[in-house]
């Protein structure tokens, strides 16, 4: 999940990171109001989870609480490269010597985490890493070990950065390592990590993403998902456990297990290519266990998608054999039947594996009005491809 | 042969009397699978349909020989389940949990490699591996295929399956399942390796995912290192920028990650890239006619 950058600040304040004076707005007045409070001049900044917000008007310097709200006015609402700008950050201004960059990571390929820091902040740090890959230290840091100040030292002098700033910037580090550590992070990032005319040394910017698989022992996280930013059906596919996501086509798809409904996804695309371009309309995992009732809440959701012009359902029988998989179709129908829905767009469904031939005559025998049974994959998917790309 | 598994195998459970862990334990046996031992702490003294259950990994290894530990142990208590596995020299961990925090996951696979890789990490997030015929470590079905001479490796459990029955006429030396969490103990290139110098494996399947650049860096490995043939697949070409696809890994950020310049580094070196799981077998079945 990746945090805003207010929420990004909140969770740098609580570790000691040190961050400028600041308040969210939701409202033009509201940013009267936080400015008013914070004094003297302050930045508005939109919230979204985008870069490049300065480029597209989404930051500005304001003089007071009257300026403030007027451009708190201009940017919310604002849509900065497809996100809609709800929320602006009121900060207090800053009066900038020098910009460094910092972070942690997780390093996939190295099976590691990794510290960034450079003396070139305040510009996109892959462009340095590209362009003066000299002006970026880097170290590996061993997860079952940690991160100290004299690792930070040692950093923060690899980094080149100037004498009298780097104990400040390392001790920054270690708080931020700690942020990264005992928030269950998987990016912590300061860009620009500033040092101000007054020699103090402050985070600007934040971003930071954290592992929804921690949550269990985060019970503070729940709170910064961005409910706001999500789309309608992914909501009621979240409350019901559902593994979903929305994307632009019309056919529906459920499958079990995530390969194999990204393929499915992929399989349906190329045979669109015929049919003028058909797409996919979501992925939904419904998993190994496949009841009925999670292909009931499954099938509801896609079938409450108005894009959605037919719905393949794509199910390999491994642990779960098809014959299982077959009576839950049947039983979604029923109980989507109960629930007072009418399904009248198309259901193509494939089933192979574990009692593949019992599914098959389950369902053969429910003779349920408009579902298609197809032997293949690819079969299965040109089926829905076709029905959709007639308007069904 | 086979790769990490075979008939030898002594395999125990963690998390044995669990509803899972019992229920698969079962699968398992069915499979032929030779299971010593399980590992519950508090349960030590009982036993699972005959199979002696120990309080620790310590006493089953030393009570048993086990030398390769299933982990069907819930998210929050499986990094100390997998050290504890480390600890007691188990030499393969396969562990199937999922959801575990990729903090975790991480120390564990650091602990593992600072007593210089003695156990061998297969997971988390995984179906497990089979080598068919002769032993099952995971939740893969047994019955979908035979013993053969195609070696897998695959991100995704389903796919998987779906690919050992395109196959099944074949069968298969080991099918292993390296899970899709952004860390894996086990990787692409770890399982090439081990098909290449495995006798009884003749060619390769190979089926990665969107996310990381784990099937570029095997694309590198496979050019310098792999002389059998190797058929790949790549899921998540449709896949939106910045949306998880059901595994944690499979994100695309940016330009990095792309099904598209996964397929194009393996093309590179030859190896051939199957639009969809039927092409990708139909090609495997080319090549093994082929030879």
């Amino acid at each position: 999940m990746d945090l805003l950058e207010h929420q990004a600040q909140e969770l740098f304040a609580k570790h000691g990171v040190p961050v400028s004076r600041n308040r969210v707005a939701s409202t033009p007045d509201e940013a009267h109001a936080a400015a008013a409070e914070i004094g003297g001049r302050v930045v508005v900044k939109a919230q979204v989870k985008t870069g490049g917000r300065g480029k597209a008007g989404g930051v500005k310097l304001a003089d007071g609480p009257e300026a403030a709200r007027e451009v708190a006015a201009r940017i919310l609402g604002m849509d900065i490269k497809g996100h809609t700008v709800h929320r602006v950050l009121v900060t207090e201004a800053s009066d900038i010597a020098d910009e460094y960059y910092v972070s942690f990571l997780l390093d996939r390929s190295n099976r590691s985490f990794l510290a960034l820091v450079s003396g070139q902040g305040g510009v996109e740090i892959e462009q340095v890493a590209a362009e003066n890959p000299e002006a970026l230290a880097r170290t590996w840091v061993d997860p079952a070990g940690g991160f100290d100040l004299d690792a930070a030292r040692r950093l923060a002098a690899a980094a080149g950065l100037p004498d009298d700033v780097r104990e400040d910037v390392a001790r920054v580090l270690v708080r931020l390592w700690n942020v990264f550590r005992s928030e269950d992070a998987t990016l912590v990032e300061i860009n620009p990590l500033a040092r101000l005319a007054d020699g103090s040394v402050r985070a600007l910017d934040g971003k930071v993403t954290l592992d929804d698989n921690a949550r269990f022992r985060q019970p503070g996280h729940p709170q910064y998902a961005d409910v706001s930013a999500t789309d309608p059906l992914e909501v009621r596919a979240a409350e019901k456990n559902l593994n979903y996501v929305k994307l632009d086509g019309s056919v529906g798809v459920i499958g079990n297990g995530a390969g194999l409904v990204m393929s499915t996804l992929d399989v349906v695309a190329y045979a669109g290519e015929r049919y003028g371009g058909v797409k996919p309309a979501n992925f939904l995992d419904i998993g190994g266990g496949a009841s009925a009732e999670v292909m009931a809440n499954g099938l509801e959701i896609i079938l409450g998608d108005p894009d959605v012009r037919s719905v393949f359902v794509n199910v390999f029988g491994g642990i779960t054999a098809c014959d299982a998989v077959a009576d839950g179709i049947v039983a979604a129908v029923a109980l989507l039947t109960d629930r007072g829905e009418t399904i009248t767009k198309p259901l193509v469904v494939r089933l192979d594996g574990n009692n593949a031939a019992q599914g098959r005559q389950i369902l053969t025998e429910a003779a349920l009005p408009g579902v298609r049974l197809v032997d293949t994959m690819d079969g299965a998917a040109r089926l829905a491809a076709e029905l959709a790309g007639k308007g069904a | 042969m086979a790769i990490f598994l075979t008939e030898k195998s002594r395999v125990l459970v963690q998390g044995i009397t669990g509803t899972e862990g019992t229920r698969h334990t079962r699968r398992m046996v069915a499979a032929g699978t030779n299971i010593v031992a399980g590992v519950t702490p508090g349960k030590g003294g009982r036993n699972v349909d005959g199979i002696p259950v120990f309080d620790t990994c310590a006493d089953a290894v030393r009570a048993t020989g086990a030398d390769v530990t299933v982990v069907f142990v819930p998210p929050r208590f499986a990094k100390a389940a997998v050290l504890e596995a480390v600890d007691a020299g188990l030499g393969l961990a396969v562990v199937l949990t999922e959801g575990i925090p990729v903090h975790d996951t991480a120390e564990f696979w650091a602990y593992a490699r600072g007593t210089g890789n003695r156990t061998r990490i297969i997971g988390p997030n995984c179906p497990g591996l089979i080598s068919p015929g002769q032993s099952n470590a995971g939740i893969i079905p047994a019955d979908i295929t035979k013993r053969g001479r195609i070696g897998l490796v695959s991100k995704s459990g389903t796919l998987t399956y779906q690919m050992m029955y395109e196959l099944r006429d074949f069968g298969f030396s080991t099918c292993v399942g390296i899970g899709g969490d952004p860390i894996v103990g086990t990787t692409h290139i770890d399982c090439l390796q081990a098909f290449e110098n495995d006798p009884e494996t003749e060619a390769i399947v190979m089926i990665g995912e969107i996310g990381g650049d784990a099937e570029e860096r095997a694309a590198a490995y496979i050019a310098e290192h792999v002389s059998k043939p190797v058929v790949g697949y790549v899921a998540g070409f449709t896949a939106p920028e910045g949306k998880t696809m059901g595994h944690a890994g499979a994100i695309v950020s940016g330009s990095s990650g792309t099904a598209l310049a996964k397929q194009e580094a393996l093309e590179a070196v030859g190896v051939r890239v199957g639009r969809t799981p039927s092409e990708t077998a139909a090609l495997m079945r080319e090549t093994l006619l082929a030879r």
